[in-house]
């Protein structure tokens, strides 16, 4: 059967990486279509008009946007290596504990890697507070799928590789190996999985892009803190 | 499994618990209402839902589970008959995305118009009716987003049919503009005669007051400003 399977990225997106990841662990032949973000092409606006963003998974013609509402589209569609648990109240806690990565935990750990000062602080005691939810519900297990890697892992899995980077960068501890030894474990086997170790940007590039979003993001604070004055 | 008890944690003006209470009742499921005082929070609810500390939460025998749109499509796995999302794959991710474009971009700046005054109001009114616009173009056409019946989308929405009008008395603007917005207001008033919508809402004098002193509230905390400083385009 023809399908013709295209995902609109970037080179370091960590929202598209989750597409990527899913459709290399469900073997699904597709074509990448690379994206200049400063320089939008027409075709990502005519395909995401209402957001104007990436990843978009564009399936026989037909655009699907959002990485959440992809993943679940993904899973559905192509049934082999499921994504989702069977049960609906696993899959319920799936999606509960993909939501709570995304809004609370990625938010808390972008502000402590990009904020300074006392908003910094504030950041770093919500992404503990936070991890420490994440810590407890690993409970014991490889990945939060279970044996394998599945829904919340991928939606969680910026942090195996962009987690150091941030440290390394700022200079601040956020996955303590000691303070979280289960999360701590969980970010190498995720990271050394084949499929996800294949599927990372160069990390030297990310330390360099990385670096330039904080700069930038210090610039502005401090020349807005200084025309207050 | 379905036959175990259910049990509804909520609050009475909540649209979020709505969501919950239409597809319990759009399945006929039993259920227990129990209802919390979210300003006063119980023992129950902050074991219930220790990381949110919110309702609606779904007790289902021995399981817990939070978040609105994720209890609603549990209630829709678990008892599949009427179903809510729609069969093929691609239609449900369209019902996914809307449920999500709505969630972040006309309720936030719609709760944001209720409170805000002057030209941060303004702002917020203009940012919903955009958002409005583009829920125009899905339901154009339609007697509901499901179709010929109430689907996982006008759950999702509803809250726009019965909530937003008393917002936009409360807060004295206008969102919902029925000559902009044609299809929209159509499917409002469908979704507020169909019987299980209809006959489960809370009472609008009660809501009218609530908000009124909810939404004062709200523009006078310290945590205000930084909501519009996030959801709001400047």
């Amino acid at each position: 059967m023809g399908e013709e399977v295209k995902l609109f990225r970037s080179w370091s997106s960590p929202f598209a990486l989750r597409i990527v990841w899913a459709l290399e662990i469900k073997g699904i032949e597709y074509e990448a279509v690379f994206e200049d973000l400063s320089n939008k092409s027409p075709l990502l606006l005519q395909y995401n008009p209402v957001h104007k963003k990436i990843p978009i998974l564009v399936h026989n013609g037909r655009p699907i946007v959002e990485s959440f509402v992809i993943l679940e589209y993904i899973d559905e569609t192509w049934k082999q290596a499921p994504l989702l648990p069977e049960d609906p109240y696993e899959r319920a806690m799936a999606r509960f504990w993909a939501k709570f990565c995304e809004d609370k935990v990625l938010i808390s750990i972008w502000s402590a890697f990009i904020k300074q000062g006392k908003e910094q602080e504030e950041a770093m005691v919500a992404a503990t507070e936070n991890l420490k939810f994440l810590e407890k519900e690993m409970k014991g297990k490889k990945f939060f799928g279970g044996e394998r890697i599945g829904y919340v892992d991928l939606t969680l899995g910026w942090l195996a590789n962009l987690g150091s980077i941030f440290e390394e960068i700022v200079g601040l501890k956020i996955v303590d190996e000691e303070k979280f030894p289960l999360l701590y474990s969980w970010m190498q086997d995720f990271a050394e999985a084949p499929i996800i170790r294949d599927n990372w940007p160069p990390r030297d590039k990310m330390i360099v892009k990385f670096q330039a979003l904080l700069d930038a993001a210090i610039a502005s604070s401090s020349s807005s803190s200084s025309s207050s004055k | 499994m379905a036959e175990q008890k259910v049990k509804l944690l909520g609050f009475w003006v909540s649209p979020f618990v709505y969501r919950v209470i239409w597809a319990l009742k759009l399945k006929g499921i039993d259920y227990e209402y129990i209802e919390e005082d979210i300003f006063n929070k119980s023992p129950l609810l902050l074991q219930l839902n220790p990381i949110h500390k919110k309702v609606p939460v779904l007790i289902h025998g021995d399981r817990v589970i939070c978040e609105s749109y994720v209890i609603v499509q549990y209630i829709d796995e678990t008892w599949p008959h009427c179903p809510l999302l729609p069969q093929h794959p691609y239609e449900r991710a369209m019902a996914r995305f809307w449920a999500d474009f709505a969630e972040t971009k006309l309720l936030i700046t719609a709760s944001i118009a209720l409170c805000a005054r002057g030209e941060v109001q303004e702002r917020a009114v203009k940012q919903a009716m955009e958002a409005v616009e583009k829920i125009e173009g899905v339901v154009k056409g339609k007697k509901l987003f499901g179709g010929e019946s109430i689907g996982y989308l006008d759950i999702c929405l509803g809250w726009m049919s019965y909530w937003l009008p008393v917002w936009e008395e409360v807060g004295g603007m206008q969102i919902i503009d029925p000559i902009k917005f044609p299809a929209t207001s159509s499917w409002m008033n469908t979704l507020l005669h169909h019987p299980v919508i209809g006959d489960n809402l809370p009472a609008r004098d009660a809501m009218i007051e609530y908000f009124q002193k909810r939404s004062k509230d709200i523009s006078e905390s310290d945590w205000f400003e930084g909501i519009i400083r996030l959801h709001l385009q400047p």
